[in-house]
């Protein structure tokens, strides 16, 4: 034979037994487990990752006393380095693509990539705002499309499609709402919100002028009717009601709330945050409801990016349409799509129609037009029996995990009837010392993201789980074998809960520290600029 | 249908588990008659992938896109170059899939990254400190003018006339509803920015003065001065900035004496996208921090020591705060910020110098052109990158027809003040290192043609 | 001097005319860590019950109110550096405030240290 194995290369499993610790590594990496610095550790200063030609021009003289005594303190890198920095950093994030993202009231569901494709044909994404209409037909035939079908879904009368996201369409709504009373000369100072209701609405209301009073809410999850129903009176401008509310229920009385609040002279809001448990299913416009903002970026599947941009149109009644916010597409007699703004408001507008006496401008340029198209494409992907669908099936899982952990964890409101699209539980059953946090970092060692933690506030140490349509029979099924296990863990008062996560690419976090002496900006290390 | 995973079997098998006959079952709490039988009707049902790109390229197709034609447009949202890998990290799915970092032991990548952007703007801006952003320029502004009421416990706001219109009205919006006075005013056409009647402007109850710099007509106004006017007066200084990259040529507003500096950050890995996603910056001082509306990232270490990122000071924000909160922005602009660091990291500060020199250069040389227009004059004495050139007719009729002959030649002042008449004849052009000198000739032949 | 206790877990010690005001080492063992303390201004008015200071723990802001009306005359400043003295001595050298009162009555609606402690207790 030749020489055997002369390459020395003999592949094996290692030492039997080998049940130590690996020593630490001198990188500081764990194999894909990749830790990086930041780009002023990186990069250095005159670096630069795009090739930029001499300029053929030098600045004006009349330029010469704003001039820039030095060039920005910021080191550049080249285009391979920066691949790798934010290739390495994206690893240390958990996302959708990577598995279930069961946070309620935030609808993590798939973001479809055709939608990004579409977002990003040139004749969307380059094309300037104040080009001149005839160059943007296309553009506007998309808003026009996309609010004719969020004004279908919703059976509402009109939608203000500016606002840049969901708080921002609660704002729009309020403010349609105060220009409606203005209108009428009436000054309405309170807004009713209930206890339950996420933080931008007690927020927005107090942005828009209002001063903001809390109604409870019952033992049983829902809205206390008797309680807001005998604070109604003249100097009650309307109500912010989220449905189906945050405890995952439908509002049932919400049509009896409505009527209620427009003969007391007010109007009703609804936070559109849930939408996606009934869109396709239930018109909000069939319950009375006088505004409505849309996330797009929940329901209608536009990324959250890490923290946005979202959008929020708001639909409104025929009562609130008159007071939407500039701009707006309208259809002429002709079929062609006009875009509305400042100059041709009160020129082209019939009286009392869509935007007619429009509070103003909420914003420049005309909303968020990189979720218009990504939503459009999403809703005609659908169609109107896949939305329903969709309806259909973010509910149907989110009652299979409520009823198949209520068991082992407390579901405080399991009694009152099927949840709609979010399932909330708490802590309370858990052994004194555990608490929701605990099962919150344990999920983060099974390889999910937790659900909302402590919120809804009317609800101590609540759980709420929102697992959307787009998780398959088997994925919830894993999840909730997890849920089951770490609630056996914290039954049996497993010490080492406590500490999770121990396999994330962080253990817990000092917020204490980062609050008590924030550090938002690098800093040049005191030893490197010595 | 591709988006939904559960098959009929599957559903059938869960309702069973559940103890449910139907999915009616689930929806009992819906009143009977608000219940819909079927599909909404008269709308199409679900459509494949093919057809529904399809039915989007066509739409596409009717729009006339800046890189297909000569393009000078600006006021606010400025065409620039970006590099091909900004779009391929941001798609990352790790990116784009990821929800706001709450849960920071799993969210470290978009930590760090809102850590290094408030890093990258706050020294672009020449201020301490800056958030994680806000929605766009035109919101920031607003924030800012609600923060500096809060600094100053005053509530009146002097706005230069060579602030955005949408911006000024924005704010005018809001104010009505907030109860904030706004003392506004539309730009005259000289040369020379409206600074000294600004700083007339200013007294005893004034909270802040907003000045856009570069100006909406692209002057340049002193910020220094009018910075010294508002202390004298205890008032702030909040400096706008619509057009980031003339920070790589011209001084940093913080350096100036702005005490807050907002700003528009679409210019840098964005794009266009017909006005938005776009996105807000925001910086100030660090003595205001605990004033400041929108999401702070920090450092801190982690149980074993190590550095880490969370999000921080969220006390001051509504879903902690309520109805006390400093404002009531929740989503922001998290993925715009991603594509603006990545886009900055690719530059660096000499690279955002150099890019800026070009773009000041591009303006420089389409400024000798048009001046060679006949009956048309070039309004500034200094611009960055965009300039305000005075036509002999209505600068509105003249933007269409040139459209007609496949130029996007600016934008018109007409439009963005329709209230002032006097402003008609002025046309707003911009240029950025996008622009050849092909572009340039083709504008100004074709605008010598409409005139003519 | 004398010590008085509220409902809503604030302590007042009384010297004179003037009272010191800051919360419960049970309200602090409640809040988790402390990070920051917003203090009132020296020489405001303030009413019985009004929400004169916050205090800031990573996850809540909680409003302090002031359990008796009068002025306020001097706002613990050493807060400002270290928000963390009202966890670690928070019926001590963590007081929040100093109100010179307007009307010793309303003294006499507040609970004593033992009556406190049955209100805690109860809870």
């Amino acid at each position: 034979m030749s020489a055997p194995n002369a390459a020395g290369w003999r592949p094996s499993l290692g030492a039997a037994n080998d049940s130590a610790a690996p020593s630490p590594t001198a990188s500081g990496d764990r194999g894909l487990m990749l830790e990086e610095a930041l780009i002023f550790e990186l990069g250095q200063p005159g670096k630069c990752g795009v090739d930029l030609d001499e300029p053929e021009l030098e600045p004006l003289p009349a330029l010469g006393r704003h001039l820039r005594r030095q060039a920005c303190p910021l080191p550049g890198l080249t285009e391979p380095e920066t691949v790798r920095h934010y290739t390495r950093l994206s690893r240390q994030n958990y996302a959708i693509d990577l598995g279930p993202f069961p946070l309620g009231s935030c609808t993590m569901k798939h973001n479809p990539r055709l939608n990004e494709k579409v977002a990003r044909l040139p004749g969307f994404a380059d094309v300037h705002p104040l080009q001149p209409q005839q160059t943007v037909r296309g553009a506007l035939e998309v808003i026009a499309q996309l609010a004719d079908w969020l004004i279908a879904l919703t059976g509402m009368h009109g939608v203000a499609m500016t606002p840049k996201a969901g708080a921002h369409g609660e704002l729009c709504g309020l403010l349609c709402i105060r220009a409606a009373h203005d209108a009428r000369g009436e000054a309405r100072e309170v807004m009713l919100v209930p206890d339950s209701a996420h933080g931008t609405n007690p927020a927005t209301a107090a942005f828009a002028g209002y001063r903001v009073e809390s109604i409870a809410a019952t033992a049983e999850g829902r809205i206390d009717v008797a309680a807001l129903l005998a604070r109604l009176g003249p100097d009650v401008a309307g109500v912010m009601i989220t449905n189906p509310n945050t405890c995952g229920l439908f509002e049932r009385d919400i049509k009896e709330i409505a009527d209620a609040v427009h003969a007391a002279g007010g109007y009703v809001y609804c936070d559109g945050a849930n939408f996606n448990a009934i869109v396709g299913k239930v018109r909000p416009g069939d319950l009375g409801v006088d505004a409505m903002h849309i996330n797009l970026h929940k329901t209608f599947s536009t990324p959250h990016g890490g923290g946005g941009p979202g959008s929020g149109p708001v639909v409104l009644s025929e009562a609130l349409a008159p007071f939407a916010p500039l701009p707006f597409t309208m259809r002429t007699a002709e079929g062609v799509t006009h875009l509305v703004e400042e100059e041709d408001a009160a020129a082209i507008v019939p009286g009392e129609s869509f935007g007619s006496r429009s509070f103003g401008r909420m914003t420049a340029f005309h909303g968020q037009m990189g979720m218009f198209t990504r939503a459009l494409t999403y809703i005609l992907s659908h169609g109107a029996d896949g939305l329903r669908q969709v309806a259909e099936d973010a509910v149907l899982n989110a009652n299979y995990v409520l009823r198949r952990v209520e068991d082992v964890l407390v579901a405080p409101f399991a009694a009152s009837g099927p949840c709609m699209h979010e399932a909330l539980f708490s802590d309370a059953g858990l052994p004194e010392g555990f608490t929701t946090l605990d099962i919150a970092k344990g999920l983060i060692d099974e390889g999910f993201h937790p659900m909302t933690v402590y919120f809804p506030l009317v609800v101590r140490g609540a759980m709420l789980v929102e697992p959307t349509e787009t998780e398959s029979r088997a994925g919830l099924d894993r999840f909730i074998a997890s849920l089951r296990s770490l609630a056996e863990r914290a039954g049996r008062s497993d010490e080492s809960l406590k500490s999770a996560p121990h396999l994330a690419p962080r253990r817990r976090l000092d917020e204490t520290q980062a609050a008590r002496k924030p550090v938002l900006v690098w800093r040049e290390p005191a030893s490197a600029a010595d | 249908m591709r988006y939904l995973p559960l098959t009929d079997a599957d559903r059938s098998g869960m309702l069973a588990a559940i103890g449910a006959s139907s999915i009616d079952d689930l929806f009992v709490d819906v009143p009977a008659e608000a219940r819909l039988p079927g599909p909404v009707a008269g709308l199409p049902l679900h459509a494949g992938e093919m057809a529904v790109e399809r039915h989007m390229s066509r739409l596409a197709a009717m729009n006339l896109s800046a890189g297909s034609v000569p393009f000078f447009l600006g006021a606010g949202a400025y065409r620039h170059h970006v590099p091909a890998s900004v779009d391929h990290l941001i798609q990352r799915g790790e990116f784009l899939t990821a929800y706001t970092p709450y849960q920071p032991e799993i969210a470290q990548g978009t930590l760090q990254v809102l850590f290094e952007f408030q890093t990258q703007v706050a020294r672009l801006f020449g201020t301490d400190i800056a958030n994680a952003s806000m929605y766009d320029g035109s919101t920031a502004c607003w924030e800012a003018i609600l923060m500096a009421s809060r600094v100053t416990r005053r509530s009146r706001a002097v706005l230069s006339g060579g602030l955005h219109p949408h911006y000024a009205a924005t704010v005018r919006t809001m104010a009505r509803f907030s109860g904030e006075t706004i003392d506004w005013r539309v730009p005259r056409l000289e040369a020379a920015p409206d600074d000294a009647e600004v700083i007339a402007a200013i007294d005893g109850e004034t909270a802040c003065v907003v000045v856009q710099y570069p100006d909406i007509l692209g002057r340049i106004p002193d910020l220094a001065a009018i910075a010294d006017a508002a202390h004298a007066a205890g008032a702030l200084l909040v400096a706008v900035v619509t057009e980031p990259v003339a920070l790589g040529l011209i001084e940093a507003p913080g350096h100036l004496g702005a005490d807050i500096v907002v700003g528009e950050g679409q210019s840098l890995g964005v794009g266009l996208n017909f006005g938005g996603p776009y996105l807000g910056l925001f910086g100030c001082n660090e003595k205001f921090v605990r004033q400041m509306p929108g999401r702070l990232c920090g450092e801190t270490v982690d149980a074993d020591g190590r550095r880490g990122f969370v999000l921080t000071l969220s006390t001051r924000e509504q879903h902690i705060r309520r109805e006390k909160a400093t404002s009531n922005i929740c989503t922001n602009s998290g993925l715009c910020a991603l594509a603006f660091s990545i886009h900055m990291t690719l530059l660096g500060g000499e690279g955002l110098a150099r890019l800026a020199r070009i773009n000041h250069a591009r303006a420089r040389r389409l400024a000798e052109r048009l001046a060679a227009v006949p009956d048309l004059s070039v309004l500034n004495e200094a611009w960055f990158n965009e300039f305000t050139v005075i036509l002999p007719k209505d600068a509105r009729e003249v933007v269409r027809a040139l459209a007609d002959r496949q130029v996007l030649g600016g934008v018109s002042l007409g439009r963005l003040y329709p209230d002032a008449p006097e402003l008609d004849r002025g046309l707003l052009v911009a240029a950025t290192e996008t622009c050849s000198d092909e572009d340039i000739e083709a504008f100004a032949s074709a605008l010598t043609g409409v005139l003519a | 001097m004398s010590r008085y206790f509220t409902e809503d877990h604030e302590w007042i010690e009384v010297d004179g005319e003037v009272g010191t005001v800051g919360i419960t080492d049970y309200a602090q063992s409640q809040l988790g860590d402390i990070t920051f303390v917003e203090l009132p201004a020296v020489g405001q008015q303030v009413g019985k019950g009004d929400s004169v200071s916050v205090v800031d723990s990573v996850k809540a802001a909680s409003d302090v109110y002031s359990p008796v009306s009068g002025e306020v005359t001097d706002a613990n400043q050493a807060l400002a550096d270290e928000p963390e003295l009202v966890n670690s001595d928070a019926e001590v050298s963590g007081w929040l405030f100093r109100v010179k009162l307007s009307d010793p009555g309303e003294l006499g609606k507040l609970m004593d240290r033992a009556g406190y402690d049955a209100y805690v207790g109860g809870l």
